[in-house]
């Protein structure tokens, strides 16, 4: 059975009153319930595309369909239906925390009595409970991205929208973030992401759109995309000197220092035969990584054909 | 929208509540060296004006001009902060309409407006004992101002690209018209064609209903006075909604 469809853009343009054409005909389409990654370069268009999305910004030509609502026609339900994590700061720093998360609450009509019961629930899951009534200038950069998710959903949306959420988040709370985002979307929630940390769209996301220059270059399934990588680079480290190395195998290797190797392996090899095949070579691999994420290496030729 | 307008407001009120050592308690001395300097001590070389004692004379205009300095202010800064940390976004993003946008900040500016000059009447209250004539009249009069320059003040904050763009028109614009819209005297006393001028000053009409409603004499008619508030907040009203809707400033 098809899905429905959480998004759907047909042929969204945009441009600025400086002539600069930031989006040239975008059509997209993301299922509901999805994890989907929206990737590409500085100044690709991602966050014009969203800013149109939550009405921030206006559309030049185009259509959006936001679970079956024409944007256009039903602009209120459709804000209501979508929580927007911006890429900028943009709340008032000298107002405590759980105001911030009440008023936003209260500009979707949600009574004060339960917009308390949602910001308590909230800044308790992003771990901000304790510090409620500081003013948000007094957090560090991953609480004030913590905050911003918190209010993004605030009022329950159907849609999350994520503009560069885990920048200058550590690695810890990045990854309690990835958690939290992982649950939301079992729930049955429709995720939107944007990121430059290309391991986090290949670790969350189903689906994936690849935006440059205001056009989409490519839109299909994360496995289905990786897939097209036909060569991989790993980094393998013996704990033992490396010594005679055979010159003729079925992956080609260069030999890194007295300790370690690069292979590049074509797809169809699996990393258990090039340990087996180096194994029956008297080289005892301890500790293989990649030496490049495999998603760059396909952002990179999508965006640079 | 009656939640959304609501949070506007309350979210107004807190915040110049927050730093009420900026803009509650500043008036309340400044107004009470007013009174002190030119009631208290040149008032009575200056003797009587439209019948009444000086001091009594120009304490309406104080009070008014605290209300006009102080709901311009609140939503000049409060909308233009908005926007210059682009928390405006907030209520952008929010199925909140713009009518209730522009609802909730006049309110906030009103109900600064209403604060500070409760606060002014108490400090005059200290140096004078006296009545109000027509609280009614008092009233209307305050609302209207109040609500006008609450309107001027979001639409400066509209237009306004920096700080400065902020503070250039109560300087150069506000504060004289405020001034020459007969709060310490009368316009009785100016030359014929100054007269005439200052029926050009809709300050000139606050400030005389005001006396009305405080002190029972004016020099105006108190019915063309609020006809004149009512047409130009009618008319700021829709040039804000307008701005609003065309996104000026806040939407590209």
């Amino acid at each position: 059975m098809p899905m429905s469809k959480a998004l759907k853009i047909q042929s969204l343009t945009k441009t600025y009153a400086n002539d600069f054409h930031a989006l040239k005909g975008i059509n997209l389409s993301v299922a509901e319930g999805d994890f989907f990654a929206l990737l590409g370069s500085n100044g690709a268009g991602k966050t014009t595309m969203i800013g149109i999305i939550c009405g921030l910004l206006e559309k030049t030509a185009g259509n959006i369909s936001v679970l079956g609502l024409e944007q256009s026609k039903n602009v209120a339900k459709v804000k209501s239906l979508i929580g927007l994590m911006p890429q900028e700061f943009n709340f008032n720093p000298f107002e405590p925390i759980e105001e911030i998360l009440i008023n936003q609450a209260g500009y979707h009509g949600i009574e004060r009595n339960q917009a308390r019961k949602n910001a308590k629930a909230l800044l308790k899951r992003v771990e901000l409970w304790d510090k409620r009534h500081d003013m948000a200038k007094s957090l560090s950069g991953g609480m004030k991205r913590r905050l911003m998710l918190a209010r993004a959903l605030v009022h329950k949306p159907k849609i999350l929208i994520l503009d560069e959420p885990s920048a200058g988040v550590d690695v810890e709370i990045r990854r309690s973030m990835w958690q939290f985002l992982k649950e939301l979307n079992k729930d049955g929630m429709t995720i939107i992401l944007t990121t430059h940390y290309l391991e986090e769209a290949e670790s969350l996301c189903r689906n994936i759109a690849i935006v440059n220059d205001g056009k989409i270059v490519e839109q299909t399934s994360m496995k289905q995309l990786l897939a097209q990588v036909s060569q991989q680079v790993l980094i393998l480290e013996s704990a033992k000197k490396l010594t005679n190395i055979p010159a003729e195998l079925e992956f080609s290797i260069t030999q890194l220092d007295e300790y370690s190797l690069e292979a590049s392996v074509e797809s169809g090899i699996g990393i258990t035969q090039v340990l087996q095949t180096l194994a029956q070579n008297d080289i005892e691999i301890t500790h293989v990584r990649s030496a490049q994420n495999r998603l760059e290496t396909l952002f990179l030729n999508l965006v640079n054909k | 929208m009656w939640v959304q307008y609501k949070t506007i407001v309350i979210k107004e009120i807190l915040r110049f509540s927050r730093i009420w050592v900026q803009t509650i308690f500043p008036p309340i001395i400044t107004t009470s060296l007013y009174l002190l300097i030119f009631g208290g001590l040149m008032g009575e070389r200056i003797g009587q004006m439209q019948g009444v004692g000086y001091l009594q004379f120009i304490i309406p205009g104080i009070i008014l001009m605290t209300v006009i300095q102080n709901s311009y202010a609140n939503t000049v800064s409060s909308f233009f902060l908005a926007k210059f940390n682009h928390s405006i976004e907030e209520m952008l993003v929010s199925p909140v309409p713009y009518w209730v946008i522009l609802l909730g900040y006049i309110s906030g500016g009103v109900a600064r407006g209403f604060f500070v000059g409760i606060g002014v009447f108490i400090a005059v209250s200290l140096f004078i004992d006296f009545q109000i004539y027509s609280l009614p009249v008092t009233l209307i009069t305050f609302l209207l101002t109040a609500i006008l320059f609450s309107l001027a003040g979001f639409i400066n904050a509209i237009f306004a690209q920096s700080f400065d763009d902020i503070s250039i028109v109560p300087t150069f614009i506000l504060m004289p018209m405020t001034y020459l819209g007969g709060m310490f005297y009368s316009v009785e006393i100016l030359p014929e064609f100054w007269q005439s001028v200052s029926q050009f000053n809709p300050i000139y009409y606050m400030v005389d209903s005001f006396r009305l409603g405080f002190l029972g004499t004016s020099t105006t008619n108190f019915f063309t006075s609020i006809f004149v508030l009512i047409v130009m907040i009618f008319v700021l009203t829709m040039l804000s909604l307008y701005l609003l809707k065309k996104g000026v400033n806040v939407k590209t």
